[in-house]
C-alpha cells in the first residue's frame, strides 16, 4: 500500500521569493534601460537590484486576505457608529475640527500617494521594490477611502466639510500639504521614497496617527481612532520600505551618500514644517488630551529618529540638517499655528478659539519654559477682547513662505520674540523664507519652487475670484470675493467656535445649556 | 544602545500577542494608552509563533499580526516561527 506523502509546504522566504522576484523576467525585444528609464538620471548608481532586501514578506495572496481582515473589521466599527449616532458620543463639539482638517489636508495626501507609488511601482528596474510599491499603492487608495466614507458621517451634521476636494485646490493652508506632495511625486523615484517612504512615515508619521488617534479614542470618536489604526497597521510596511531603500541605496555604491543626505536634509525639514498642523491639532483641538505635541515628539521623533540615526551613522549619514531646529521648535510650533489660524479664521474653514482656563493650566504644565512667559498672555488678551465684542479677524494676507508655503510665523532660533524671514534674489525676483532650511532647499533647486503656486500671490494677482467678479466696483470687498471663489460659506464654515452653528447644533442635540458638563 | 518597539490596537486579537511578547522578552515594558499598547525594549525584541499559540489554543500564523498592529520600530526578521526587531548598533 502506498503511504501518502504530504509535500513539504515551502517556507515564508522561499514562498515569498517564488510569489515576487520568482514572477520578474528581463526584458529581451528591448534593453531593460530604456523599459525601465527614470531609476538612472537621479545619479543614484545601483549595481545589483537582488540585494534589495524584503522584511516583511508579505506574499500577494496573504495581502488580499490580511487587508480584507482589516476592513471587515474597520466598517463594522464605521455602520456601528453611525447606527447608533456616535457623532453624539465626542467629547465636545470642538473636537470635530480636527477632523475637518484631517479630510481637508490629510486625506488628500493619501490619494496623491496612492499615485506616486503606482508612477514608482511601475518604474523601478527591481521587483521587490516594485512590489512594495504596488502594495503601498493599494494600501493608500484604501486610505484615502475609509477616511472619506468615515469623516462623511460627520459631514451631514457638521459644517467645514462639504467642499474639501474643491478647497483642497484653492485655499491658503491647504497649498502647504499640496505643494509638499507635488514636490514629492514630480522628484524622481529614490527622491520619491526618501520623501515619503523614509522622511515622512519612517520618521515622522508615528507623530500624526499614533498621538493624534490615541487622542480620537480619547474623545470618543470610535470611528477615526479605528480607520487611524487600521491605516497605520499599513504603515509599519511602508515605514519599513523607506528604511530598506535608504539602507539599500547606501550600501549599493558610496557615490550615492552625499545626494541621500542632500534628501534627508530638504524632506525631513518639509515633513516637520507640514506636522505643525498636527502639532497645533494636538495641543489646541482635542478637548480630551492624551499627549502634547511636545511629549510625542520626544517619544517619536528625538527617541526613535535618534536611535534611526544612530543606527545610519555607519554609512556616513548625520542627522538632518534642521533637526537642532526643529527640536527647539517642539516648544514653539503648535502656538504660533494657533495664533495664526486665530487671526486668520475668517478665512479658514473650521473653528478657532481660545482655550478654557483648565485647557491654559495643562498647555502651561506641559509647556513650563515658554507657554507662561510667552503665549498665555497673548491667548488671555485675546479672550478679553472677545469678551468685550473685539473678537480679532486680521484682514490682511500674510506673506508666505515660497518653500513651505506657511504664513511667516516661526520664531528665530534662540529667539522666541522675533518672527524669523529669510530672502534671496533669483533671476532678478525677490523669494522670501521662514528659515534657513526652506531657503536652502530653494537655493538647490530654484528652477522648481519659482513655480510655486503661492496662494497669497494669487489672490493679489486677482487669480482667486469667480469669473465676472469686477475688483474695480465701488465697495468691493476681496475677503468675501475670496471666500465665494473657493465657495466657503461665511458665518457657517469659518469664524470663531463661540456662537457657531456647530455649537448651537450640538447643545441642542445633546441637551446641553452651553455651559459645560451636560446633567 | 536604542530601544525598539512595536505597538497594537488595544483589543482581543492582540492580548495574546501582547503576553506572549512580555514572556518571551523580559526586559520588555509595556505601555498602555487609549485604544493602543506599545511594547518598549531596549536592542531587541522577538515575538515567538509557539508562545501566541500555547495561549491560544491554536495554530498561529505569524503574519495574522498585521491585522491589529500599529506601528513599530527597528530591523526587522521574519519567517514562519519568529519576528524580530532589533537595531545594528
Amino acid at each position: 500500500m502506498d503511504t501518502r506523502v504530504s509535500k513539504k509546504k515551502l517556507g515564508l522566504k522561499d514562498r515569498y521569493t517564488a510569489m515576487t522576484r520568482g514572477l520578474h523576467w528581463d526584458t529581451t525585444y528591448q534593453p531593460m534601460d530604456k523599459v525601465f528609464p527614470y531609476d538612472t538620471y537621479e545619479g543614484i548608481k545601483i549595481h545589483d537590484w537582488d540585494k534589495w532586501e524584503d522584511p516583511f514578506r508579505l506574499t500577494m495572496e496573504a495581502y488580499w486576505k490580511y487587508q480584507g481582515e482589516k476592513e471587515k473589521k474597520l466598517y463594522a466599527v464605521i455602520d456601528a457608529f453611525a447606527q447608533n449616532n456616535g457623532q453624539l458620543g465626542i467629547s465636545d463639539a470642538r473636537y470635530v475640527n480636527a477632523l475637518k482638517l484631517f479630510i481637508q489636508g490629510v486625506t488628500p495626501l493619501e490619494y496623491y500617494a496612492h499615485r506616486g507609488f503606482a508612477h514608482v511601482g511601475r518604474q523601478f528596474t527591481g521587483a521587490g521594490a516594485r512590489v512594495a510599491a504596488q502594495m503601498q499603492s493599494v494600501d493608500e487608495l484604501r486610505h484615502y477611502q475609509t477616511e472619506t466614507h468615515a469623516i462623511s458621517h460627520y459631514n451631514k451634521y457638521f459644517n467645514g466639510m462639504h467642499h474639501t476636494s474643491h478647497w483642497f485646490d484653492r485655499v491658503w493652508y491647504l497649498s502647504v500639504p499640496k505643494s509638499f506632495f507635488e514636490d514629492a511625486y514630480s522628484s524622481g523615484p529614490f527622491e520619491f521614497l526618501t520623501a515619503v517612504s523614509f522622511s515622512f512615515e519612517y520618521v515622522l508619521t508615528n507623530l500624526l496617527f499614533v498621538p493624534f488617534m490615541s487622542g480620537a479614542a480619547h474623545n470618543g470618536d470610535m470611528s477615526t481612532v479605528t480607520f487611524g489604526f487600521s491605516a497605520q497597521s499599513d504603515e509599519s510596511r511602508h515605514m519599513t520600505l523607506g528604511i530598506e531603500c535608504i539602507k539599500f541605496m547606501l550600501e549599493q555604491d558610496p557615490d550615492n551618500l552625499p545626494i541621500i543626505q542632500r534628501w534627508m536634509d530638504k524632506w525631513f525639514w518639509r515633513g516637520y514644517r507640514l506636522l505643525t498642523l498636527v502639532a497645533m491639532m494636538q495641543d489646541y483641538m482635542l478637548p480630551k488630551r492624551v499627549m502634547s505635541w511636545k511629549e510625542a515628539w520626544e517619544m517619536y521623533a528625538e527617541g526613535s529618529g535618534g536611535a534611526l540615526f544612530k543606527d545610519l551613522a555607519r554609512y556616513g549619514i548625520r542627522e538632518p540638517k534642521g533637526w537642532k531646529d526643529a527640536c527647539e521648535g517642539k516648544d514653539h510650533i503648535s502656538h504660533q499655528a494657533w495664533n495664526t489660524f486665530y487671526n486668520y479664521n475668517a478665512a479658514a474653514p473650521f473653528h478657532t478659539w481660545v482655550p478654557d482656563d483648565e485647557e491654559l493650566a495643562w498647555l502651561t504644565e506641559k509647556y513650563p519654559e515658554t507657554f507662561d512667559s510667552l503665549y498665555r498672555p497673548r491667548l488671555q488678551y485675546l479672550r478679553e477682547q472677545q469678551a468685550i465684542g473685539k473678537r480679532f479677524y486680521n484682514n490682511t494676507l500674510p506673506m508666505l513662505c515660497t518653500t513651505c508655503q506657511i504664513p511667516m510665523c516661526f520664531t528665530e532660533p534662540g529667539d522666541a520674540t522675533k518672527i524669523a524671514y529669510r530672502e534671496t534674489e533669483h533671476l532678478g525676483d525677490k523669494y522670501h523664507f521662514c528659515s534657513d532650511h526652506c531657503k536652502d532647499i530653494f537655493a538647490h533647486e530654484p528652477e522648481k519652487y519659482v513655480q510655486s503656486w503661492l496662494p497669497v500671490h494669487q489672490i493679489y494677482q486677482g487669480n482667486c475670484f469667480k469669473p465676472g467678479t469686477d475688483p474695480s466696483q465701488a465697495g468691493f470687498d476681496p475677503l468675501a470675493a475670496v471666500m465665494d471663489y473657493y465657495e466657503v460659506k461665511v458665518g457657517e464654515d469659518n469664524f470663531d467656535f463661540e456662537g457657531s452653528q456647530d455649537q448651537k447644533n450640538f447643545n441642542e442635540w445633546r441637551g446641553d445649556d452651553g455651559l459645560g458638563e451636560d446633567e | 544602545m536604542s530601544n525598539v518597539f512595536i505597538a497594537f490596537q488595544s483589543n482581543e486579537d492582540s492580548r495574546p500577542i501582547i503576553e506572549a511578547i512580555l514572556a518571551d522578552n523580559p526586559h520588555a515594558v509595556s505601555v498602555h494608552s487609549p485604544g493602543l499598547i506599545k511594547i518598549d525594549a531596549p536592542d531587541e525584541l522577538c515575538i515567538k509563533r509557539a508562545t501566541i499559540e500555547e495561549i491560544i489554543g491554536r495554530r498561529y500564523d505569524l503574519q495574522e499580526i498585521h491585522v491589529s498592529l500599529v506601528t513599530l520600530s527597528g530591523y526587522i526578521d521574519e519567517d514562519d516561527d519568529q519576528f524580530t526587531l532589533s537595531w545594528k548598533h
